[in-house]
């Protein structure tokens, strides 16, 4: 007996790289294109379960400009064996791709306010489309801040889109590195720190995170010392994931799923959690 | 035999032999029969061609991580509590294909596989185990997201329920108020009466296609007496409960009381050895094994029970998240008695006794509730330590 049922949420669906750029030594931004069919709209701060044949699957942040269909850019680091398989892909290979999951980032609630975006070093991909969006709208919103800490100067991802963005006037950039070299005549320092420099209006702004857990906890600090309220406080969180649907029971944080009450979290609906270790 | 079809919540009385037309019945109607039998020193389930199967005159002695067969004095079919197994595994089975994939070139397919969906039938599936199902139905199907698979092997299974005549060592069910008597969710339901040289049972018709199945059997009318004889075995196994578990404010209990001394305590015993996962009829979690065969053309997608004691099972980039075996208990837990209630609406816990019979140091989940409650911060108290 064979079932007629709804898609099988399982399975992925062939995508084809369009375009490999290497970031860093172990970073690659994949463009995809669906091989049959339409590409699925995102909202920014979504991901998705990439696969690489016979190796694995994993959770990737969609970095790309939602406003940009035709295809799925994603950014990722070569730590393990699947996503090392990925960044090795080039273009015209396929992978398979499941997706768009989760939550994303408050575009709309935001509307009117002001933002400040906080990144550490890869936490600036899942970002990334949150500022696309603010920049192709930017008559919606108030001031925009960008906050983005890296380890190195060498390890500023999209260093020429950075660049590019720095000369708009509607725009404040600021970048910190843990360690500097000759060349650079920026912040040395860890993110939290450019908080206090941000001139933040608490009662108008809201705060997009994403980074390590620890640089977040440190940055969640700085924000509630700025005088911001949780529930104006956002963050991308990561947790082990096989199935993105709520199904492998991997990702539990606290009584939440990252794969479908995330990633994106409104800090005041987990304040409690967060402040545990090892949940 | 052909008699006339009773109405759901009607009772009538079957012998023995009643019982072996049932199941004959359910094989020659193409179910596939899943009941009780002896196997690897304990009752489990499996296939099932009559009565001979089944584990007459055999029961179970459970305590804290102790689990002996004994013989019983009589020839009851269903005198033992549960064994390690439940019927998840037939259900949300231990190892599944979930695809395969095709490469040529640079070309990649990848494909469903059919379902297996046999159409089980579930011969002595106690209250407990059914609440477990129903909890792993709103698990797998309840949600926005479904297992496809889990539903097409959900669907249509005809499930025969035994009520309690022996309370385990180690159960509680009746304090999560799910047995000794199986409530709805069966097609029929038995209470073996095996009392007085009689070895008969009362039969409850649950559903329309249980009257219609029991209609076909040998049977005769019960009376109030086979009535009252039922409901006293159920009692007495209510009174025989080995343990009790407090659900009072179970939820804020746990969720309140993350940095609680007990979770040391409890991690100095426990071994991690997922065992309390592996027999928990409700555990869902589950990891993937990728593969490909050796010329790399074709590759497939392996879902395996996983469990949240493992150091894999919270890896991310850089290490596990839960690295101390205290988290890893406290994550399971919290998980079963508070965080499920929040995801899934009910406690993930039904009462059966699994966890603490088969754990190998004998970590008892309604003593290690007791601690904590006995020495809990109360809601609103900054916990010492926290962060």
């Amino acid at each position: 007996m064979t079932a007629a049922f709804p898609a099988n949420a399982f399975v992925p669906t062939a995508y084809r790289v369009i375009r490999q750029r290497r970031e860093m030594r172990d970073v690659a931004t994949l463009e995809l294109s669906a091989a049959a069919g339409e590409l699925p709209t995102f909202a920014p701060g979504q991901f998705n379960m990439l696969y690489a044949f016979g190796v694995g699957e994993v959770a990737i942040s969609v970095s790309g400009d939602p406003g940009n269909r035709g295809r799925f850019v994603h950014t990722l680091r070569a730590v393990g064996a699947v996503s090392t398989a990925l960044a090795r892909l080039e273009a015209g290979q396929m992978l398979g791709l499941r997706g768009p999951f989760g939550t994303g980032w408050p575009m709309t609630a935001a509307v009117g306010s002001d933002l400040v975006i906080i990144a550490g070093g890869l936490g600036l991909a899942p970002l990334r489309p949150a500022l696309y969006h603010l920049l192709s709208h930017r008559a919606d919103y108030g001031g925009i801040t960008v906050l983005y800490g890296t380890r190195h100067p060498r390890d500023i991802l999209y260093r020429r889109e950075i660049e590019r963005w720095r000369r708009r006037l509607d725009l404040d950039i600021e970048i910190t590195v843990d360690h500097a070299d000759r060349a650079w005549h920026g912040h040395v320092g860890v993110v939290p720190a450019l908080i206090p420099r941000a001139a933040i209006d608490p009662e108008n702004t809201f705060a997009l995170v994403c980074g390590p857990e620890a640089m977040m906890r440190f940055t969640v600090a700085g924000l509630r010392d700025a005088g911001l309220a949780p529930e104006r406080i956002y963050l991308s969180m990561e947790r082990n994931m096989k199935c993105a649907l709520g199904l492998c029971g991997r990702c539990q944080f606290g009584p939440t799923f990252i794969c479908k009450d995330g990633p994106v979290m409104r800090f005041d609906r987990i304040l409690q959690i967060f402040a545990t270790r090892e949940i | 035999m052909g008699g006339h079809v009773l109405a759901i919540g009607a009772k009538a009385m079957m012998t023995r032999d009643g019982l072996q037309a049932l199941i004959e019945a359910l094989l020659s109607r193409g179910y596939r029969l899943i009941g009780p039998r002896l196997g690897e020193g304990a009752i489990v389930y499996d296939d099932i061609g009559g009565i001979a199967d089944l584990p007459a005159g055999w029961t179970d002695r459970q305590e804290a991580g102790s689990y002996r067969l004994e013989r019983r004095a009589d020839a009851a079919f269903f005198g033992y509590a549960v064994g390690p197994q439940s019927w998840k595994r037939f259900l949300h089975p231990p190892v599944e294909r979930l695809w395969q994939a095709r490469r040529e070139g640079d070309e990649l397919a990848i494909l469903p596989i059919e379902i297996e969906t046999p159409k089980f039938a579930f011969l002595g599936v106690r209250g407990c185990e059914l609440r477990a199902i129903q909890i792993q139905d709103r698990v797998f199907t309840g949600g926005s997201q479904v297992d496809v698979a889990y539903g097409a092997r959900r669907r249509g299974n005809f499930i025969v329920a035994v009520n309690c005549g022996t309370a385990g060592g180690t159960c509680f069910c009746v304090s999560m108020a799910s047995g000794p008597k199986a409530k709805g969710g069966f097609d029929l339901a038995l209470t073996e009466l095996i009392e007085g040289g009689a070895h008969e049972f009362l039969v409850e018709i649950g559903s329309a296609t249980g009257a219609d199945l029991f209609a076909g059997i040998p049977q005769r009318t019960a009376s109030g007496d086979d009535i009252a004889a039922a409901e006293a075995v159920v009692a007495r196994t209510a009174r025989e409960m080995g343990r009790t578990l407090d659900n009072t404010g179970i939820k804020e209990l746990l969720q309140g009381n993350p940095n609680h001394p007990r979770w040391d305590t409890v991690a100095s015993r426990c071994l991690t050895c997922a065992n309390c996962t592996m027999v928990c009829p409700t555990c869902f979690c589950t990891t993937v094994e990728d593969g490909s065969d050796l010329a790399g053309a074709t590759a497939a997608r392996v879902r395996k029970w996983d469990s949240c004691f493992t150091l894999d099972f919270s890896f991310v980039h850089g290490g596990p998240v839960r690295s101390e075996p205290r988290a890893r208990y406290r994550q399971w837990m919290t998980h079963k008695l508070a965080n499920w209630i929040d995801q899934f609406g009910k406690s993930g816990c039904v009462g059966c006794g699994r966890c603490i019979t088969w754990c190998p140091v004998g970590i008892d989940i309604t003593e290690e509730v007791a601690a904590i409650r006995a020495n809990a911060r109360t809601a609103g108290t900054p916990e010492k330590g926290g962060a």
